[in-house]
């Protein structure tokens, strides 16, 4: 039953890293992060219970803190100007 | 508790699919701001869903879970928000241009200057 969810999720991450990697402007590229890293973070918490293993519950809740931070930092850089 | 299990796994089976969608619709839209709208909401569902879905599997895991999925939903909007607001500010116009825009600034300020 999994199985399906994980190829699901391969396939989203695919068409995810296509953008990221050809898009036209830099903020084309955060958009793909910030989708990526929901999808991972989705990734890491169906994995826990693949695995049944809850510590990726904790991992996944970090992941998603520093993803958000990483987000908002590089699109307050993107947006320029003083401050 | 069968029933609970069996509800959990549609939950993340629908979330996985929007994620999907929402992928799909980065690739597809013709614009900075559709991508924004396909990336962010469907993904924001989704999320929500498959890991709701994962804590009515396993019901001890219920609350961590709880915590994660409200965490998404808080933050993933206002990521959105301040990517919106950067690009427009560096002078990314949408395809389809409206005639309003009501957050240029200079147009504000000229039609209040002409009603008054």
């Amino acid at each position: 039953m999994l199985n399906l969810v994980f190829i699901l999720i391969f396939l989203s991450i695919v068409f995810g890293a296509y953008r990221f990697i050809k898009g036209p402007s830099s903020s084309d590229r955060v958009v793909a992060l910030d989708t990526l890293t929901t999808i991972v973070s989705v990734a890491l918490v169906v994995g826990s219970l693949f695995f049944k293993n809850y510590i990726l519950l904790d991992i996944s809740f970090v992941f998603a803190a520093l993803s958000f931070t990483s987000v908002i930092v590089i699109a307050r850089y993107l947006e320029g100007g003083k401050s | 508790m069968i029933l609970l299990s069996f509800i959990g796994y549609v939950l993340i089976i629908l979330g996985s699919i929007f994620l999907l969608l929402g992928s799909l619709g980065i690739v597809r839209m013709p614009d900075l701001y559709n991508r924004i709208q396909a990336g962010t909401k469907a993904t924001t569902l989704g999320a929500l869903s498959a890991i709701i879905g994962v804590g009515l599997v396993e019901p001890s895991w219920f609350f961590k879970t709880l915590i994660i999925a409200v965490f998404i939903v808080l933050t993933n909007p206002i990521g959105s928000h301040s990517i919106a607001r950067s690009s427009y500010k560096r002078g990314l116009k949408p395809v389809i241009t409206s005639e309003i825009d009501e957050y240029d600034e200079e147009n504000l300020t000229d039609e209040r200057s002409d009603s008054a």
